[in-house]
């Protein structure tokens, strides 16, 4: 079976798909969407991050643990050179206050599965079991085909998260082992899709498409971010392509927040929403009317 | 809560304790006027009991509907200066001291000074316990490897099951006649003491039937000159409820409810027991008096809530008895652990809940007192829908009720060789701790601080806070080659101290068992009469005593480090890191924080330290369950701290785990604070690798967000968590709903905060009131957020 890279295995999840979960994290993902609070998700291979706060000012474990000896300190922080670094992750091995820390590893199926199935008998109890998300979960296909098989063999409820963005090959291959989709949608307009998530948005929709005639087991999830898609106009399209494509199972309404923010500079990485707030409950209200008038099923998550 | 409840309430929580010299006084005059030599303990504890029911101030407040208080008004706090005889210096540390203090007037020291200090100083049971103690006891002791219940308060530990809403005074007398006359005087040599003994309950029987007598005359006295129709009518009922209990079964709801409080004054006033005399599962011994008063319009609803809400207050108005001292320490709380049980099963196995369960529910939550703490028994066969309603209350954030499971309570007494019936009407009472109600004593006899004893095995059996060799020498650690010769040095400190607390409780029992008999107590637990034998010498049909072990978390990651480190990855030598330890890591923040970070922690379902966790909890099981107590019965373990976390913490140096010098120790079975990092549900399987059942008690603590449980579907979350912990035969689970930021500021501004209560370990209490080491452990605990 093949390995796949995996930034997050998290235990106790109760927001992604019914009852008391663990999500595991794909590391990789197609799009760049401003708001994602994942950003350590985004690219495909593993990454040493820094936590400025936590660096002891007279450690120097890393710089002389690394064997490529990338690392130099001469303030209080140390700095890595990207050209030596193969992210072998010595450093963070030594780190002692987890300053540095290793995203993503390499995993076997076999693994990620003896992690997920510790919490058993809590998905026995409340109806729960497995999600994979990311990231893009169906950038990693055989990984991901694998563990699905895998959790099926162990009788878990599977949940894939997916922003869509893959040959629909990898659906078909992995259908028959998902008991429900957590499809995310954003914007309609493909266009404005590129310009905050850097990819046009028309294998998103057409994928969609197709996968609601082949299963109504789907929960569309639409970020709420305020003045980048929560106008009337996108909000109506979205909800006339929706009850375009068939039965889905329902429309989740996830509210945009700023807990992410933190993790940007952690990995070298700019965030470029500072201005967007998180919307009030009365305009979650009014989103969710436009969907409730268009007779969709829609609940506003946390 | 209507007008009368809130004003009552009010006056509850707003009253400063203070001590009250009435029993003390009282006490003194009975013991200087008797001095019969013949007379016999039991006889003459029972004729001091009726002389102080006989005399003392009788107290029925303004709107009050159930009566009658321990002191001579609420929040006045008695002493038992035939236990411990309170200095003047005592008094001043009481008065003065910041966090659970008692005011003590001048008249209360004058009193003292004068009277009790001159009378009791050199007969005190305290004294006599420290005279009795041998140098190695007194050198554990003060090392603090353990604490000792009983050289403050009496031993108690009961709860009452439903025999009073049965049987009348009356009856309980006419139980005494009988047992005397089945008395054998050619086949028993214990006769005369059993003579005596029962004769000791009679005399406590009347003293309560004419206390209840005082109470009604004092209502008639009030009635006659009360000019409101509608209080006047109550003084009358009240008159008429305290002529007919206890001498009597009670006829109604109310009545129910004020015998069951004139029976707790009697074993408050009797001694100060430890914790949690109780009217134990109170929706099941209500509800027929409740469906009665329903059914022939005699109550209605309201009517039954506000009587509970006048209850309520009435425990609230009780203090625990003042503590100095160690004792103080180890259960730094006003809180006296009445834990009223709500729900579980019947006697015959089916699920409990009725509507009176949901009722108290509402009171509790409506009440928000520290006192009476209150907990739900959920069984297999509970309905959702209370686990539910009792989440709710929860997640208002006071840390009540608390939950238990009922299945592994009923095993855990099974285990112990009691009946099946007697298991399914029994609980948990005081902190956690598992019991069979009515029939049982089962005595806390002191904690016992593993994480010191392993100090103490790292050293040879030296303490190095002190440099005085008080354990046995089982080694230097450094020549140690493994970490099994680590492990069995340590099992053999553990016997040793063992050891030495047994033979200390062997000694104390006797001498409560000889010259503090509870004739009153006695005569409320099964089988005292029929046995005719006092409930300090055995009378209860089961009895049990335990020691408490503490610092789970703390000596499985110490040990777990140790392993890590010194014996597998070999990077650091037993040398090296015993001289960390000895230096509190200064110069070595590096190293401590391998040891925080990059070390197996236990509370991760991380089979490396769980197995260790396994071996400790094994070892400390095999050196206490099973041995003998004086009473007939047998020594069991529990595991949980009350405050007592913060007190050993102060008394052990550096650990292995990363944990500095003279922090709290972890408390309960809870993982050490902050250790835990993948969630509530990965704790839970962690904390199930002990055997509960195996156990009398096991406390776990979990701090959740609130916005965790905002929404249905996130308590509906929690409860799945819940019973998945039971179904793993979890014993008891219980939360805090608040943020570490919530906490910090109430730190900061505590007069914005007063009424801030939170879950300490098996009770709640106000945060504020809380010593800052606590408070600051509190903070710490890991905080389960979602994501």
């Amino acid at each position: 079976m093949t390995d796949g890279i995996v930034f997050d295995i998290k235990r106790y999840a109760l927001h992604d798909g019914p009852g008391i979960r663990t999500t595991v994290f794909f590391k990789g993902c197609p799009l760049r969407c401003l708001w994602c609070h994942n950003p350590e998700g985004q690219r495909p291979g593993p990454e040493i991050i820094l936590r400025p706060q936590r660096c002891l000012e007279n450690c120097h474990r890393c710089v002389e643990a690394c064997p490529k000896l990338a690392i130099t300190k001469t303030g209080p922080l140390p700095h890595i050179n990207p050209a030596l670094c193969d992210c072998c992750g010595v450093c963070a091995e030594v780190c002692p206050t987890e300053a540095l820390e290793m995203v993503g590893r390499k995993m076997k199926p076999e693994e990620v599965m003896a992690e997920v199935m510790k919490d058993f008998p809590f998905y026995e109890e409340s109806g729960g079991g497995v999600t994979f998300s990311g990231g893009e979960p169906l950038l990693q296909p055989d990984f991901l085909e694998s563990l699905l098989i895998l959790a099926k063999k162990n009788n878990l409820h599977t949940v894939v998260d997916t922003s869509g963005q893959a040959s629909f090959s990898v659906f078909l291959r992995i259908l028959p082992y998902v008991d429900l989709f957590l499809y995310d949608l954003k914007l309609i307009d493909p266009e404005r899709h590129r310009s905050v998530t850097g990819q046009r948005n028309d294998l998103i929709l057409e994928n969609l498409k197709k996968l609601a005639s082949l299963t109504d087991k789907i929960v569309v999830r639409i970020p709420v971010i305020p003045t980048i898609n929560d106008d009337e106009a996108n909000l109506r399209q979205m909800a006339a392509f929706i009850k375009s494509i068939g039965r889905v199972a329902g429309i989740e309404l996830l509210p945009y927040h700023e807990l992410g923010k933190d993790k940007y500079a952690r990995v070298g990485m700019e965030y470029k929403l500072t201005t967007v707030t998180k919307p009030s409950p009365e305009e979650m209200e009014r989103v969710a009317s436009i969907f409730r008038e268009a007779n969709l099923n829609v609940s506003i998550g946390g | 809560m209507n007008e009368r409840i809130r004003r009552l309430r009010e006056q509850s929580v707003n009253t400063k304790p203070y001590i009250s010299p009435e029993r003390a006084l009282l006490l003194t005059q009975f013991y200087q006027q008797t001095n019969d030599p013949t007379m016999s303990p039991a006889v003459k504890r029972a004729l001091a009991f009726r002389y102080l029911l006989e005399n003392k101030e009788i107290w029925i407040g303004e709107g009050e509907l159930i009566v009658g208080e321990r002191g001579p008004a609420p929040k006045a706090t008695p002493t038992y200066p035939e236990v411990t005889c309170h200095s003047l210096q005592d008094l001043e540390i009481l008065n003065s001291r910041p966090k659970t203090p008692f005011i003590v007037d001048e008249k209360t020291k004058k009193v003292y000074q004068e009277v009790i200090i001159p009378f009791w100083r050199g007969k005190t049971i305290r004294e006599k316990i420290f005279t009795e103690m041998s140098a190695e006891w007194k050198d554990a002791y003060e090392a603090g490897i353990f604490t000792e219940f009983m050289e403050q308060r009496a031993p108690g530990h009961t709860v009452l099951d439903d025999k009073i809403y049965r049987k009348g005074f009356k009856d309980f007398k006419r139980e005494i006649e009988e047992s005397r006359r089945r008395l054998d005087p050619f086949h028993d040599p214990e006769v005369l003491q059993k003579k005596e003994e029962l004769k000791a309950m009679e005399i406590v029987a009347d003293a309560l039937v004419i206390y209840a007598h005082r109470h009604a005359a004092k209502a008639r006295e009030l009635a006659s000159k009360e000019k409101d129709p509608q209080r006047k009518a109550e003084l009358e009922r009240i008159a008429e409820v305290c002529t007919h209990v206890p001498e009597n079964p009670p006829r109604d709801f109310w009545e129910a409810l004020q015998y069951y409080w004139f029976v707790h004054l009697g074993v408050i006033t009797e001694l100060n027991t430890w914790d949690s005399f109780n009217p134990g599962r109170l929706d099941q011994h209500l509800y027929p008096f409740y469906r009665k008063g329903l059914e022939d319009g005699s109550l209605t609803e309201e009517k039954a809530r506000e009587l509970l809400q006048a209850f309520w207050i009435k425990f609230n108005n009780q203090p625990a008895p003042p503590k100095v001292g160690v004792t103080a320490e180890e259960s730094a709380t006003y809180t006296d652990f009445c834990l009223i049980n709500l729900g579980g099963v019947k006697p015959d196995g089916s699920d409990a809940v009725n509507e009176l369960s949901f009722l108290i529910l509402d009171v509790i939550e409506e009440m928000r007192l520290v006192q009476p703490s209150s907990m739900v028994q959920i069984s297999k066969k509970t309905p959702d829908e209370f686990l539910l309603r009792a989440l709710k209350i929860l997640k208002t954030g006071f840390g009540q009720p608390s939950i238990f499971n009922t299945d592994a309570i009923i095993q855990e007494m099974l285990r112990q060789g009691k009946s099946l019936e007697d298991a399914r009407s029994g609980g948990a009472s005081g902190c956690v701790e598992a019991g069979i109600f009515g029939k049982e004593a089962y005595i806390l006899t002191g904690y016992f601080n593993l994480p010191k004893v392993l100090e103490i095995t790292l050293h040879n059996g030296v303490d190095p806070e002190t440099g005085k060799k008080i354990g046995l020498e089982t080694g230097d650690p450094r020549r140690f080659t493994t970490f099994d010769e680590l492990i069995t040095a340590f099992q053999k400190q553990v016997q040793h101290f063992v050891d030495i607390k047994i033979c200390g409780n062997n000694i104390i029992e006797r001498i409560y068992a000889e010259y503090l008999p509870a004739p009153f107590l006695s005569l409320l637990i099964d089988d005292c009469i029929a046995k005719g034998k006092d409930y300090h010498a055995g009378g209860a049909r089961y009895n049990t005593s335990y020691i408490q072990g503490v610092g789970m978390g703390t000596i499985t990651d110490s040990l777990a480090s140790l392993r890590f480190h010194v014996f597998d990855k070999k990077d650091i030598s037993m040398d090296e890191l015993l001289a960390l330890l000895a230096k509190d890591f200064e110069g070595n923040e590096e190293w401590r924080q391998i040891l925080v970070n990059k070390t197996p922690k236990y509370g991760n379902d991380d089979e490396y330290a769980d197995s260790i966790l396994r071996q400790v909890f094994e070892i400390y099981y095999q050196a206490i369950n099973g041995r003998p107590t004086l009473k007939g019965g047998t020594y069991r373990v529990n595991l949980l701290p009350t405050t007592v976390h913060v007190y050993f913490g102060k008394k052990t140096g550096a650990t292995a785990d990363g944990r500095k010098a003279h922090e709290p120790l972890s408390e309960g079975v809870s993982p050490v604070q902050g250790a835990d990092r993948k969630g509530p549900t990965a704790v839970i399987k962690s904390v199930a690798k002990i055997d509960h059942l195996r156990t009398g008690g096991t406390l776990l603590n979990q701090k959740f967000t609130p916005q965790l449980l905002a929404s249905e579907e996130g308590l509906r979350n929690l409860a799945r968590l819940i019973r998945t912990y039971f179904r793993l035969d979890g014993h008891h689970i219980q939360l805090n709903v608040v943020t570490a930021e919530t906490l910090r500021e109430a730190q900061k501004h505590p007069e914005k905060y007063r009424d801030l209560i939170v879950r300490v370990a098996g009770f709640s209490d106000y945060f504020v009131d809380l010593s800052e080491p606590l408070q600051n452990e509190i903070i710490r605990r890991t905080e389960h957020q979602s994501f």
